[in-house]
């Protein structure tokens, strides 16, 4: 709120050396022309940046999926594993080693629906990881079929005749399930999404953030979109509006839109730290 | 000198002594009969020692966390039973792959299916080397009483620490409730062997560098900064589609485990030296079948048993070598013939090979092994 115009130009023309944290000889990476993955990599990097936290003791973690090459591309700790299981392989490296840094990255169809009960019961315990869900509404490593995320009467190649299943709201799971950070962002909104997911890493337990995120080679084309940006402009730009700004919307402005920001956020005990609570007391107790 | 301290056990208890014993500090899996006890005792044991322990939301959260904590350099187990044996599977092929030290252990019920979940059986001894999609090596090992699932737990670590692969241990429910004393190990008492640790700079690190036939493993955290995929993957663990790559690197996972073979086998032979008739058999089954060659041999006929420790990979020489010098060998197992096909690909013909089944929940009996070997004379 208080940073000018003048000051948010030239934060952005600062250049930020990417490759202090990728591994430039991996690229280019394996995704379409407009997909907006690559925006949200480099919005992560810069919110990791800004933490100062160490590539030493960071874990990536991923499923199966075009978000889940992340890991692949940058020079952490990292983990692409099985589809939907990025969860309790991270949840196992945090519990093993509190200390380090661990953020999952993942698709909708990856954190939802083939990984959804590990969706729901890490942000049940609480854990300190940050879970990251890349949300295309599209299964687009196999070519487009309809998601959790998809939404009513959209075409893929599942759903030719109009998708009939109701979508997810990640961000009421998220919360419902008991994760004590919960937010949504767009690549569309580079900068909010930079500083949406610096809040979420900097959090203590399980933090999500839904970030919308357009597919123009599979959900665009089969929805007649015009171009990529035309779909993030008419999604990402038009169908979101932020949380603060909601706050003094009339309900007819806010139909049919997203929220972006942060939805919750509360504090409670973490799993890792309760558990070495209860290291320090069996341990010192009686054999 | 002290007397070693005895407990009255029950098999997974001692299932969970091994497991410490061999430095197991990291448990997680989800509730199942015959199982869950490991479970339990690893909740109470782990936290008394610094290490994790966590129950997850199902069977394939149990594997995936176990796998992580393995890889942020912890020893790492699992258990199941046959249905979540299944569950699991994915993840084992995850594992022969991304070659992640991890011990398994499936206390064997009757299947398919739920099946008989308080009934015995050996009927994932298939499962245990086929259960998992693609080729990949498998190291099982079969335990037949209280005290050697204790030790042979501690075993099944050193090999997946040693071979960085996941090893599994299969024992039936009769074992895994079965209670006998049990003498806890002191230190030095058994070997204990950690895994390889990477000597060179981190720059220079690959996590499947071949130069090795098994390559040191870093913990995630450690300032070795390297990928793990379960794609085909290169020496320095990122995914390729270069078909040479591909194949040397299937062919090199079988190979750890193959050229090494001779030292991950372990029999008991029992009588054998001048057996006309051979038992070949595991487990609770190997118990009634001991009876029973002592029933045969106090009635002066010639039978032996033949009893592997270690069913995978499979005790091709030993079951080759015997069956050059026996008329007969019988295979008793609770499956519908599971073994007895292993060891007829073994005999090629040169015995007779006869399998003895049961898959109603009841053990195979001393007096059925007892019959069926008299059949033979």
């Amino acid at each position: 709120m208080s940073t000018t115009v003048a000051e948010k130009k030239e934060k952005v023309s600062v250049p930020f050396d990417y490759n202090k944290y990728l591994r430039p000889n991996k690229l280019p990476h394996i995704w379409c022309p407009g997909c907006g993955h690559g925006i949200v990599l480099k919005a992560m990097l810069r919110a990791i940046d800004k933490a100062g936290l160490d590539k030493n003791n960071i874990a990536l973690v991923s499923g199966i999926g075009c978000s889940s090459r992340t890991p692949g591309y940058v020079d952490f700790n990292t983990l692409h594993t099985l589809h939907g299981r990025a969860l309790p392989f991270a949840t196992g490296i945090k519990l093993a080693r509190p200390e380090m840094k661990v953020i999952v990255v993942t698709g909708d169809g990856d954190a939802l629906a083939i990984g959804g009960n590990h969706f729901i019961h890490a942000c049940r315990r609480n854990i300190d990881i940050t879970v990251l869900v890349f949300t295309n509404a599209t299964y687009g490593m196999t070519g487009g079929q309809y998601s959790p995320t998809t939404p009513l009467e959209s075409i893929a190649t599942t759903s030719r005749y109009g998708n009939i299943e109701p979508p997810f709201d990640t961000c009421e799971m998220a919360k419902a399930s008991g994760a004590t950070f919960v937010a949504r962002g767009t690549a569309y909104h580079t900068l909010e999404l930079e500083k949406t997911i610096h809040e979420a890493i900097t959090h203590k337990g399980t933090s999500v953030v839904d970030i919308i995120d357009a597919c123009p080679t599979y959900f665009g084309r089969a929805n007649k979109f015009k171009s990529a940006t035309h779909m993030m402009e008419e999604i990402e730009k038009d169908g979101t509006v932020n949380v603060k700004q909601a706050a003094n919307l009339p309900p007819e402005k806010l139909a049919g839109k997203m929220l972006r920001g942060v939805l919750h956020k509360v504090e409670g005990p973490e799993y890792c730290e309760k558990y070495d609570i209860l290291i320090k007391e069996k341990a010192s107790a009686k054999k | 000198m002290a007397e070693k301290k005895k407990k009255l056990l029950q098999g997974n208890e001692a299932c969970v002594e091994g497991a410490i014993y061999a430095g197991c500090r990291f448990y997680a899996g989800y509730p199942i009969t015959p199982s869950t006890e490991i479970a339990e005792g690893m909740s109470v044991r782990l936290p008394k020692l610094g290490g994790k322990f966590i129950q997850m939301e199902d069977e394939i959260g149990g594997i995936a966390a176990a796998l992580g904590g393995s890889l942020a350099g912890l020893k790492s187990m699992t258990a199941t039973s046959g249905p979540g044996f299944s569950l699991k599977q994915e993840c084992i092929g995850y594992a022969c792959l991304a070659e992640i030290p991890l011990v398994i252990v499936d206390v064997m019920r009757g299947g398919p299916s739920t099946g008989y979940p308080t009934g015995p059986s050996q009927s994932d001894i298939m499962q245990a080397k086929w259960g998992t999609h693609g080729d990949h090596p498998a190291i099982a090992l079969t335990p037949s009483t209280v005290p050697e699932i204790l030790s042979e737990t501690v075993r099944a670590f050193n090999l997946a620490e040693q071979f960085r692969t996941p090893v599994m241990v299969l024992y039936d429910e009769i074992l895994g409730h079965m209670r006998e004393p049990v003498t806890i190990p002191g230190p030095g008492d058994f070997a204990v062997e950690d895994r390889a640790k990477p000597t060179c700079k981190p720059e220079e690190y690959h996590p499947y560098d071949d130069k090795f036939l098994i390559a040191p493993l870093a913990p995630f955290g450690s300032g070795y900064r390297f990928h793990v995929t379960g794609l085909n993957h290169k020496q320095d663990g990122f995914p390729t589609n270069d078909s040479k790559v591909i194949r040397e690197n299937n062919e090199r996972i079988m190979r750890k485990v193959h050229v090494n073979r001779e030292s991950i086998w372990k029999n008991e032979e029992v009588m054998l030296d001048d057996a006309e008739v051979a038992i070949f058999t595991i487990g609770s089954t190997a118990r009634s079948a001991r009876f029973a060659v002592n029933e045969l041999r106090k009635s002066g006929v010639k039978a032996g048993l033949l009893r592997p420790l270690t069913i995978w990979p499979f005790p091709d020489k030993a079951v080759a070598e015997l069956s050059t010098r026996v008329k007969a060998i019988i295979v008793p197992e609770m499956n519908l013939g599971q073994m007895t096909l292993e060891v007829e690909r073994c005999a090629k013909g040169r015995c007779e090979v006869e399998g003895l089944y049961r898959v109603d929940g009841e053990p195979i009996t001393p007096s059925q092994i007892f019959h069926e070997v008299r059949k033979y004379l």
